[in-house]
Formats: C-alpha cells, sequence, structure tokens
C-alpha cells in the first residue's frame, strides 16, 4: 500500500469489523461478506472522500479448486508420468464424479472494481456469498445501473443469485444451456455438443464425443525454484 | 377506431448493421422504440475458461481475438497484469514499442468504426477511404509480427521482436504494372520506421478528407446530431468509458490520468464533446485519430535514437536468444522448460486497465501461485456500453438504433467473449 492509499487507513473506523482491508499490489481491497456488501458500496460511492462514481466490473469468483495441483511436485520423482494423469482437478474432470456440494462455505464470492474519476483511485471490493441452495448476494443495481448486465452473466457463469434484481435472466449462454460453466466443476469440454445431423436434416444436441484432456498440467512452484 | 398495440420486431442476429451477431428484439410503437431487449452471447467462446487451463503465455493469442479489431491493445491489458503480479517491468524499448503500436491499434479500430458506421447511415465513400489507409497499417504489423491481425506479439516482460530493418514491397504482376509497383513502394524503400513516419505525415490530410465528407455533411448531421444524448452522470452510472465518455464531457483518459508504459512522456491532447450526442462521439474519435498520430510520431523519433533490447533478460519469463540455444545447454533447459510448463505467478490478485480504443479494458487476474491463471476476468468496455442500447434508444426511430449501434463502436468478440 502506498501514501496515496492513506485514504483507505481513515475508513477502517468506520468499517470497523464489518470488512478486513487487504493491500493488493495494485489497489487496496476490502473482503467482506454478503450482509454488509450493500451497505459498504453505498459509503464507497457516496462519502466524499470516497466518491467512487464508476463500478468498472463485477466479477463472480469460485474458489473450488484454489491452490490445487495437478502435478504433485513433491512426490513425482518417484511416481513416474501417472503424476499428471491421476489429478483430479476440473480438466482432468469424469462425467461420473460427484459434484462438490454447493453450499460449501466461502466457495463463491464477487468481485466489485470502483473506479473514481474525481480522486483518481481504484478499489477492489470482495463478498463471500452467503451460502445455500444457491450462493446469494444482494444486488447493487440501485447504487450503479451498469450492474444490471454484470449480475447477469455472474448469474449465468457461476450460478450466483443476486436477491433484488428484476431480470435476472441467463445472458451469455445459449438458449436452453443447463449448468455454469465457470464454475470450476464444470468441465472445459462442456457436457453437449452441437452437430448438423443429415438424418433429420437439422442441428442437433449430444453429449460431447470429446475426451476431457489436460496437455500442460498446472503446477505450483514456490518462488525461489529453479 | 380499432385499438393499436405494440408490436415486437426481431433484429439481426444476422443483420449487417449489427456490427457482428447481435440479435435486439425491439417493442415498437410505430415507428418510435419502446423498450429494447438485446441478446448477446452469440459469440461467446468461454474465452475466460479456456485460459484457466492453459498456461499464461499460451492465452496471448485468445487476447487478440477478443476486440478482434484492436488486437495489440487487448494483449496490452493482459501483459500488464501477469507484469504486475511478476512485478517485473519491460525495457524503454520495448514500452516505447507498445505504445506506437498501441497508437497505430486505435487508428485501426477508428478507421473500421468510422468506415462501417457511415456505412451504416448511408455514407458509402469513407469506408473505401478508411481501409486504404487501414491497408497500410495492417502491413506495418505484418511486416513487424507476421500477421495482419492476430499478432500475439507483446509477451510479459516486452515485446516479441525488435522492428525489421525492411518494409515488404510489390511485385510488378498481372495487375500491378511496373509503374504502379514503383508508386506503391515510393515509401518502402526504408524501414519500418521510414514507413511509418511517412504514413504520419500524409495521414492528418487522410482525415481531412474523411471530414471533409461528414463533418458538415447535412445528412450526417441530421442522423447524428442530437441522437442518443447522454448526460456526464448517466454516463457514469451505466459504466461508460473511453470515447463514449468523453463524448458527455467528462474529460477521463487513463493514457493521461492513470499513465502506464511511457504515455506520461508522450504529448498529446484529450478531446472531449459537449452535447453527449452521436456527433459529439463522432468528433471525439475523429480528433482521437489525429492524436494517436502525434504519439505515433513522437515514438518513432524515439525508438530511431534508442535501440536495446526489447523483452526481459530472465529467461524464466522470456525465451533465450535462438543463437545462445545452439550451444548453451542452460538456454536450452530454459527453452524447454517456458515453452512445456510455463512460468508460476506469485499468489495474489491484480487488475490492470488500458485506455483501449473502445474505452478501459482490464484484465482481472488471481493467480493461485501456479503456471496456470486461477481466474481470470476480462473488463471489456462494449459490454456495458451495449447494456446501455435500451436507455439510449427509448423514444427514437427505429432507423436511428442502427446509428445507436454504430456510435457504440461494438465488436461481438469483446462483448461476449
Amino acid at each position: 500500500m502506498t501514501a496515496s492509499d492513506s485514504w483507505i487507513s481513515a475508513q477502517a473506523d468506520w468499517l470497523g469489523d464489518r470488512a478486513e482491508i487487504r493491500a493488493d499490489r495494485d489497489c487496496p481491497c476490502l473482503m467482506t461478506s454478503a450482509e454488509h456488501v450493500v451497505d459498504i458500496l453505498r459509503h464507497l460511492r457516496d462519502g466524499p472522500e470516497c466518491r467512487f462514481e464508476q463500478l468498472i466490473d463485477l466479477a463472480g469468483l469460485d474458489y473450488a479448486e484454489y491452490g490445487q495441483d495437478e502435478w504433485q511436485t513433491e512426490e513425482a520423482s518417484a511416481a513416474g508420468f501417472s503424476r499428471a494423469s491421476a489429478a483430479a482437478t476440473s480438466a482432468r474432470f469424469s462425467f461420473e464424479d460427484p459434484h462438490p456440494p454447493v453450499t460449501q462455505n466461502g466457495r463463491f464470492a464477487v468481485a466489485y472494481q470502483l473506479l473514481s474519476l474525481s480522486h483518481n483511485r481504484r478499489i477492489r471490493v470482495v463478498a463471500s456469498c452467503a451460502s445455500g441452495a444457491w450462493p446469494t448476494l444482494p444486488s447493487v443495481r440501485e447504487l450503479w445501473q451498469c450492474a444490471d448486465w454484470y449480475e447477469r452473466e455472474a448469474f449465468d457463469l457461476f450460478g450466483i443469485v443476486f436477491e433484488g434484481h428484476p431480470d435476472l435472466r441467463r445472458i451469455l449462454t445459449d438458449y436452453g444451456f443447463i449448468g455454469h460453466p465457470l464454475r470450476k466443476d464444470f468441465p472445459l469440454s462442456g457436457h453437449m455438443e452441437v452437430r448438423y445431423d443429415p438424418g433429420v436434416r437439422r442441428v442437433i444436441y449430444q453429449p460431447v464425443t470429446i475426451e476431457p484432456r489436460v496437455t500442460v498440467p498446472k503446477v505450483r512452484r514456490g518462488q525461489d525454484h529453479g | 377506431m380499432a385499438e393499436i398495440h405494440n408490436y415486437t420486431m426481431n433484429f439481426g442476429p444476422q443483420h449487417p448493421a449489427s456490427h457482428g451477431v447481435l440479435r435486439l428484439v425491439l417493442e415498437l410503437d410505430g415507428e418510435v422504440v419502446e423498450r429494447i431487449d438485446p441478446h448477446i452471447g452469440l459469440l461467446h467462446r468461454g474465452t475466460e475458461k479456456l485460459a484457466e487451463s492453459k498456461p499464461y503465455n499460451h492465452s496471448i493469442g485468445y487476447m487478440d481475438r477478443l476486440d478482434y479489431v484492436s488486437m495489440m491493445c487487448n494483449e496490452h491489458a493482459y501483459v500488464r497484469a501477469i507484469e504486475q503480479l511478476l512485478e517485473i517491468e519491460p525495457p524503454p524499448r520495448a514500452q516505447h514499442l507498445r505504445v506506437m503500436f498501441d497508437e497505430v491499434t486505435r487508428i485501426l479500430n477508428h478507421l473500421l468504426w468510422l468506415g462501417a458506421h457511415a456505412l451504416d447511415i448511408g455514407a458509402m465513400t469513407v469506408f473505401l477511404y478508411a481501409f486504404r489507409e487501414r491497408e497500410d497499417l495492417m502491413d506495418c504489423y505484418e511486416a513487424t509480427t507476421g500477421a495482419r491481425m492476430h499478432a500475439t506479439y507483446y509477451r510479459p516482460g516486452g515485446v516479441y521482436r525488435d522492428l525489421p530493418e525492411s518494409m515488404p514491397r510489390y511485385q510488378p504482376s498481372r495487375f500491378c504494372s511496373k509503374r504502379k509497383a514503383r508508386l506503391r513502394n515510393r515509401d518502402r524503400e526504408g524501414s519500418l520506421l521510414d514507413f511509418l513516419e511517412a504514413f504520419t505525415g500524409r495521414f492528418p490530410g487522410c482525415v481531412d478528407e474523411y471530414e471533409t465528407l461528414l463533418t458538415d455533411n447535412r445528412i450526417w448531421k441530421q442522423r447524428t446530431v442530437d441522437i442518443g444524448v447522454v448526460s456526464p452522470e448517466r454516463a457514469l452510472q451505466l459504466g461508460f468509458t473511453g470515447p463514449m465518455l468523453r463524448g458527455s464531457g467528462i474529460p477521463w483518459d487513463l493514457r493521461r490520468r492513470q499513465p502506464y508504459a511511457v504515455y506520461d512522456a508522450m504529448r498529446f491532447d484529450v478531446p472531449v464533446g459537449t452535447n453527449g450526442d452521436c456527433y459529439d462521439r463522432y468528433l471525439v474519435r475523429v480528433e482521437e485519430m489525429r492524436q494517436s498520430n502525434r504519439i505515433i510520431r513522437q515514438c518513432v523519433e524515439w525508438l530511431r535514437k534508442n535501440p536495446g533490447p526489447v523483452i526481459v533478460a530472465d529467461h524464466k519469463i522470456a525465451p533465450p536468444p535462438r543463437e545462445e540455444m545452439k550451444h548453451d545447454m542452460e538456454a536450452m533447459i530454459h527453452h524447454f522448460k517456458l515453452f512445456t510448463e510455463g512460468f508460476c505467478l506469485p499468489e495474489g490478485e491484480t487488475y490492470a486497465a488500458v485506455e483501449h480504443p473502445k474505452g478501459e479494458f482490464g484484465v482481472y487476474l488471481i493467480s493461485d501461485g501456479a503456471n496456470k491463471p486461477y481466474r481470470l476476468k476480462i473488463r471489456a468496455p462494449g459490454f456495458p456500453h451495449l447494456a446501455a442500447l435500451d436507455e439510449l434508444a427509448r423514444g427514437h426511430m427505429l432507423a436511428d438504433v442502427v446509428a445507436l449501434i454504430g456510435t457504440l463502436d461494438l465488436v461481438f468478440g469483446e462483448v461476449d467473449r
């Protein structure tokens, strides 16, 4: 956190225990929960020393596989080449695998990127979703009109439900699409594929015929590696 | 008298004025638009999901294909996000090359926008003029990177290679006489920098030509003045950035307010509009082309005087030079590891934005310490712009919808991702 970000420390009193301030490389970041997020965002928009007039971006996040490798580097030397194919992250997903429970605490979150034109500052607010049958968050469409489509997108891709959104429909995926494709348990190849069937003379849907595979396994190496 | 209800009309997805695959469901009262429901996602390719399954270097090419008329600017946001997490700084020559190609790209984008927008609302010639100049800039892309559009030129830590010493030339053929070839090769005798300098010399005259055709044109003004007026307050609410925001009179330009690369060393003006209508946004974009031309000129001057490396020397991030690999085992291993496994980023989150020709193009990158991004969110400027189409078009005539789609400068590669 640089000196120009000292304004955020001044907000610490107001925030109290509602949010945790984290210093990221680019801008400060507030970590909060579903119950406080609207209050905090309203304060950031209207507070005289905040004045974040613009919601630049809203991104759904799924932390289900955070920090998992596809290639165990530590025990790798003994195990040989099977080490890469035995990994069990989403890229390796097989269709028989049970889905991890949606209600897992802290799995889903939403990141709001705010921009203040008057103070020339940015801030990021990350709110973890309330868990239940669906991950939920309150809608911020009343604060920034552009949140309308962003929330539809996060609903479409992650299945995050924004309470109070007037028109929460799918936006990017196909008409009649099933599932939420950016969730980590959704396979990269998808579940269905389309092709033209010369017999019935129209485009038909069928289960995917391609094998999921990993070309480059995901590895995590420490910064002192190599 | 019979009661006349509103009726619903479908527009697109294949319609020449929809600039790609946009489907609009229009609710009309006679010829007046009551409501628009844009249906997007027809070009959704899951770029963000694909990037999660590939090492960082493999996704640079996907960035080109997002907004496929301003390729290098997309790459710039992506490599900047990686550089921010790695905490590395490209060498100054690479920074100048990036700024120069960003501005070349901005002109490419605005030329396509101008040509297509004019064509949509009835002016044919501008399109032909704009593509004449685009061809020269495409040649610069091709001479430097080998590709006319999807360049994959920017790399984490610099750019792929330095500028070429010569420009490719036209050969006389059945379609191109000797005299014509000589005429076309007039500016191609020297290096790429000579060619670009000659271009910056004649380009302001070309912009004057477009302006002669449009700026005071009565029909052009009838189609654009007072169409789609956005107040500054609404522009902020709707998440507008770039020329859409400046057209409404807010002097906000990331190149000026949050400078990246070497924009703080460049002299240029930021044009703003006053009324926030389609005509003002047209004027803003035309002036931006002139300012980009100025910046290219400054970069050309700098690049002539300052040779040097164009990518960092850290072979964990950038590949070693080809001849080094022929005799150095260490370089060979670096090359192998870099291209099979890639490099790992330290754990953390960052958001990097650039002033893209269409607005703020940002990349939000989350790394869990692996060689692939954990989450990559692309902030496409066109997405909130298109979301505002409903508000912009209400109360306008059906024909104005085409002018509004044009003024938003939409490209579906980035809206749908």
